[in-house]
């Protein structure tokens, strides 16, 4: 007889075998300690968490394929003529920044995936580890980076399937993309940083895409600058969100100039060194 | 093993904060290796903070606490290294299966990829989750998402274990199976911190209990000690006929003592030191003719502990619960 709450009868009985007590003692005494995972290790242990959750779950990837999509067809049919006479001459000047666009967004869902994490008690657990402590945030990278290189592809194939030629080919795409998907994981870590610091991941969400589009329309990608009064001319130039997608124009028309390429990654660089070391803080932290 | 000679824990004047509630309020525990020490307290009273403490999860903001020897804050990675938690929240990833949450924790604790898949397979089937081992573990039951948290905590066998609640919100029969589980764990050595709500699970399972309340140790000692000093438990009647409780509750005051009329309009209860005393209030109840629906036997509840340990039931306000320690410490 017990005083513990006891389960109304109504409830259905667990309905898998019970724990084999002889074989949990044997499970028990038959480990030796192995030496601690290697960082490397544990960072593509936790890649391959990130692959796992996206297996199980891939309509996650819905959200980054389908914003995209109509980013490129609201912005080329309803503004293409306004703004640059033709949908077609506004495609060929949009699409690498709706390239931008769309896999900058993506970045602000590694803070909501990691604010998700710790509302769970999961991160308890990885946390009484013995292993690298920025390990869990490094490996979902993987994760992320599938889903910044999903989002590209879907626009540039939408954007081919819509008439939009690039210059330079094949390999100045793969360029561009490669620049935009090392500018995000630069990004990512301030929406980490937001992750660990605000309560529920809907709030994360609506931080992160409070932040990006002031500072997406305040940059190059959808209107040539030169229009815009002069203080806000000022800005956009220097947004590195603007410098980011004349980089990604220039790569795909085959008229890059490095300058623009190294301040992105400069940027991206500075970004990581300043946020990363904060996210693994606050992690760590708990 | 260099444990063996020290206390597995050792907690002295433990601190934590939260701006301005103290969640841990100068904690001491002695826990020695190869036991289960129970931590026993109410909603709020600090255990699970305790334990983040303890499992370098949170640093104190005073005092000190040495785990298998080593101070959780200047050592922690050696603690880590012989530690292992289950949280309160369980402690596995619910998008992954479970199945997959075990070789996880192999490859973090360093297993070779082949080694962790065995292993995986020898704790599912050890812990009856064989069948289950593909489904997700959002879709598990509440009993089966406690064994593999379980499991995933032994995928590399700890010297010692936290355990944060482990059969809250269980029905009786897996509650049951996680105390076997403890069980098997403290017959192989491991030492085992286990906090709960419930004084039965610290009573079945502790060698030693500590009953926190706001954030202090208000009584420590063994199970027995404990239940000595809080007193007796209750036998709970319930009658066919709410209209003969007048009857019965003269009985049952003859027969045991204080009675106490409950809620419902048939039950009532009465203070009783055992089985032998139950068994005869309830031949009275019958012999007089009053019907009796259904009747337990309880061990004091936790509100029963704390009403004779502080004076006040769990959930109520703090009025000198300290100045109670040194009278009812057992
Ligand atoms: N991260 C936190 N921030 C602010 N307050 C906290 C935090 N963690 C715990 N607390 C507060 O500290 C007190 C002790 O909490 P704790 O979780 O340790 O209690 P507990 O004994 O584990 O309770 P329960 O049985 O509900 O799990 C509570 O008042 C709680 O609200
Ligand atoms: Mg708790």
């Amino acid at each position: 007889m017990s005083v513990t709450p006891t389960a109304s009868p109504s409830r259905p009985a667990d309905p898998t075998q019970a724990a084999d007590l002889e074989a949990v003692r044997r499970a028990i005494s038959t480990t030796a300690r192995p030496a601690p995972a290697s960082p490397l290790s544990s960072v593509l242990t936790f890649s391959w968490r990130a692959m796992l959750k996206i297996k199980h779950v891939p309509e996650q990837l819905l959200d980054v394929t389908i914003t995209p999509v109509m980013f490129v067809l609201m912005f080329t049919y309803l503004f293409g003529g306004a703004v640059a006479g033709s949908t077609a001459a506004y495609l060929d000047y949009i699409l690498p920044g709706i390239l931008v666009m769309s896999v900058l967004f993506t970045t602000v869902y590694s803070g909501v995936g990691l604010n998700t994490d710790l509302t769970r008690g999961v991160v308890d657990r990885f946390r009484s580890l013995p292993i690298w402590r920025s390990a869990p945030l490094l490996g979902p990278m993987l994760g992320d980076s599938v889903r910044y290189v999903l989002a590209g592809v879907v626009i540039i194939v939408l954007g081919v399937a819509l008439g939009y030629r690039p210059e330079a080919g094949i390999g100045g795409v793969v360029a561009a993309l490669a620049l935009v998907v090392v500018f995000s994981f630069g990004l990512s870590w301030v929406f980490t940083t937001l992750g660990l610091l605000m309560r529920t991941p809907m709030a994360v969400m609506n931080a992160g895409f409070m932040a990006l589009f002031p500072l997406t329309f305040l940059s190059n990608v959808f209107v040539d600058p030169a229009t815009l009064p002069a203080p806000l001319e000022a800005f956009v130039d220097v947004n590195p969100i603007s410098i980011l997608a004349t980089a990604a124009r220039g790569l795909m028309e085959g008229t890059a100039v490095g300058g623009d390429i190294a301040v992105v990654l400069a940027v991206a660089l500075g970004l990581t060194l300043v946020f990363l070391p904060i996210t693994t803080h606050l992690y760590r932290r708990g | 093993m260099a444990s063996q000679a020290h206390l597995a824990i050792e907690a002295t004047g433990l601190v934590k904060r939260f701006g301005e509630t103290s969640a841990v309020d100068g904690v001491d525990l002695a826990v020695h290796p190869g036991t289960v020490y129970g931590v026993l307290g109410p909603n709020g009273a600090g255990k699970t903070t305790t334990i983040r403490m303890l499992a370098t999860l949170i640093r104190p903001d005073e005092g000190t606490a040495r785990v298998l020897g080593h101070d959780v804050v200047t050592e922690a990675a050696a603690v880590r290294a012989s530690v292992s938690l289950t949280g309160q929240l369980a402690s596995v990833d619910e998008d992954l299966t479970g199945r997959e949450n075990l070789i996880l924790l192999g490859r973090l604790l360093g297993l070779k990829r082949q080694d962790a898949k065995n292993r995986a397979t020898e704790l599912l089937e050890a812990f009856g989750l064989s069948e289950a081992s593909g489904r997700l573990v959002k879709h598990f039951s509440g009993g089966m998402r406690r064994r593999l948290d379980i499991a995933a905590s032994i995928v590399v066998t700890p010297q010692l274990m936290f355990l944060d609640e482990p059969t809250t919100g269980l029905d009786p029969r897996s509650r049951n199976q996680v105390w076997e589980i403890v069980r098997a764990l403290v017959a192989e050595g491991t030492t085992i911190l286990l906090c709960t709500q419930y004084l039965e699970e610290a009573d079945q399972l502790a060698g030693r209990i500590a009953v926190i309340d706001h954030g202090r140790v208000i009584a420590e000692g063994t199970p027995s000690q404990l239940k000595a000093s809080v007193g007796s438990g209750s036998l709970h009647v319930r009658l066919m006929n709410p209209e003969q409780r007048p009857e019965a509750e003269r009985l049952l005051e003859h027969a045991l003592g204080t009675v106490v009329l409950e809620a419902d309009p048939a039950a009532l209860s009465a203070t009783c030191a055992g089985g032998d005393d139950a068994t005869l209030a309830l031949s009275r109840l019958s012999s007089s003719g009053v019907r009796v629906a259904d009747f337990s036997l309880g061990q004091p509840t936790l509100d029963e502990v704390f009403l004779a340990l502080t004076g006040h039931p769990a959930d109520a306000p703090d009025d000198g619960s300290t100045s109670l320690q040194e009278e009812h410490a057992v």
